[in-house]
């Protein structure tokens, strides 16, 4: 039997492993997710109803069933029902699908975010800009992004938050994040079972990374302090 | 000569008529003051002028080139919407400045947009801004912001946030200044300061339009005055004929409401 200091350093080791593929997901989510809530939000506020039926029609659906259904049925639609697994086996197609399933759940949230943020902006600024002689692209990116972008970091700073932890959900497809690499030492993983602290290693992995990003937005906060 | 003429503007809100045939001529240099009641569709009218709304029927015309046509209006493009839109210049009432500039950066952001979207940017750029700078600088100085520049619109009163906006639509080089009740944000205190920039705007030959509830500022300041009730122009005139010798039974009453308040 093996001393706690002993398999102190396999765990840590595991659990670097599934950290990274924790960070990957989280990573590639936001950078799809951003963008892409932008263009729904868009979409969801445009003038051409077809545009805004649909992407009102998708925010209602992936905001009112669990993101765990959205990833098995986003990996496992492909293969079982179109007998077409376009996500690839192993460990790269079930992080594929994974990220497919994430952008598209938090464009959603971060979608409704936004809309928020640019119906809050008050309709005078935009009115301003137009007498001005600006176009309606130059006053988006010069006058109301930067308005919305301070109201809506707040709610967006909880969403993200709420993403590290989710990142976790991915297991149900297998992949191999965090809490799997920290659960395998209960069942029995490179010599060590029947362990359930480095389950609780894993949570301060999370509370660190959130502890971080929390101090990161913030600084963002503080940052777009300087107007009202 | 006539620089502005609007003939037979008509606006409906929800099939609700707003403005009802409204015509006036208005010539270079002269200063216009709009009255009458809230709801008689003064506001309506300006926004008119500036585009922000779409009458439905009438025309506009600027020096004889006709802006706007009610029949025609469809088939404009959004850059000549904005070109016959910069004919004008609009104060609001509620200042409306850009909250993430200074007061400088409020008064320059349209010229430098408009000039980073022309080709000879590139080559003059240097030239270009400071020239946007220069301009900007002496407008709110001439506006008695010489100090406030670098002030953020949450750190300046409400009458300084007025001044900066009429800085911001001089900065445009309109034909026509509007303003929209200019003073009724105001603490009483501060409205002093900003009619008498206007004041001194009117005596510097500027043609502007002016919608107002201050009466005594109306026709100290008006070459011209419009009353207007119910969407209509009921009368218009020399300020001495709309105060001293009003003809119309409404303007008798609005003007007898405003003493015995």
């Amino acid at each position: 039997m093996q001393t706690f200091m002993e398999q102190l350093p396999t765990v840590i080791g595991a659990l670097n492993v599934g950290f990274l593929q924790t960070l990957k997901l989280f990573v590639v989510t936001l950078l799809g997710a951003v963008p892409l809530g932008l263009i729904i939000a868009f979409g969801a506020m445009s003038k051409v109803k077809i545009l805004k039926v649909l992407c009102r029609g998708l925010i209602w659906i992936i905001r009112g069933t669990p993101l765990m259904i959205q990833l098995l049925i986003i990996y496992f639609f492909p293969g079982l029902v179109l007998a077409n697994n376009v996500w690839g086996g192993g460990e790269t197609g079930r992080f594929i699908a994974a990220c497919v399933a994430f952008i598209v759940n938090y464009a959603c949230y971060f979608a409704e975010i936004y809309r928020g943020g640019i119906q809050s902006v008050p309709v005078g600024q935009e009115e301003a800009g137009m007498v001005l002689g600006m176009t309606r692209r130059q006053i988006f990116f010069n006058v109301t992004l930067l308005q919305m972008i301070k109201r809506i970091v707040p709610p967006m700073s909880n969403e993200i938050l709420t993403l590290v932890k989710d990142t976790s959900l991915a297991r149900i497809i297998a992949m191999q994040e965090i809490i799997w690499a920290g659960q395998a030492f209960m069942k029995g993983s490179q010599g060590i079972s029947g362990a359930i602290w480095p389950l609780f290693f894993t949570a301060i992995y999370y509370l660190i990374f959130n502890g971080i990003l929390t101090v990161l937005l913030r600084k963002l906060e503080e940052k777009l302090e300087f107007f009202q | 000569m006539a620089i502005l003429e609007v003939k037979g503007i008509n606006k409906t809100f929800d099939d609700t008529l707003v403005l009802k045939d409204i015509s006036f001529v208005l010539e270079e240099n002269q200063v216009l003051a709009i009255i009458g009641s809230s709801g008689g569709g003064k506001t309506t009218l300006l926004r008119c002028l500036n585009f922000l709304e779409t009458p439905e029927e009438g025309e506009m015309w600027i020096h004889d080139k006709k802006i706007f046509d009610g029949l025609e209006n469809k088939t404009l493009s959004e850059a000549q919407i904005r070109e016959n839109r910069l004919h004008f210049g609009l104060v609001f009432q509620s200042f409306n400045l850009f909250p993430q500039y200074t007061a400088l950066g409020n008064v320059m952001l349209a010229r430098q947009l408009e000039a980073k979207s022309k080709p000879d940017y590139g080559k003059n750029k240097k030239e270009i801004e400071a020239a946007i700078e220069k301009q900007a600088k002496e407008l709110l100085t001439q506006m008695g912001l010489e100090d406030r520049m670098d002030n953020y619109p949450h750190q300046l009163s409400g009458g300084q946030c007025q001044r900066v906006a009429i800085a911001r639509a001089l900065a445009m080089s309109p034909d026509i200044l509007c303003f929209d009740e200019p003073t009724s944000a105001l603490d009483p205190e501060l409205t002093g300061e900003v009619l008498r920039v206007i004041k001194e705007l009117s005596e510097r030959d500027n043609t502007m339009i002016i919608v107002t509830h201050e009466m005594a500022f109306a026709r100290e300041v008006a070459d011209k005055i419009i009353f207007m009730d119910d969407g209509r122009i009921v009368e218009e005139g020399p300020p001495e004929q709309i105060f001293e010798n009003p003809k119309s039974e409404r303007l008798q009453e609005f003007l007898q409401s405003m003493i015995t308040v």
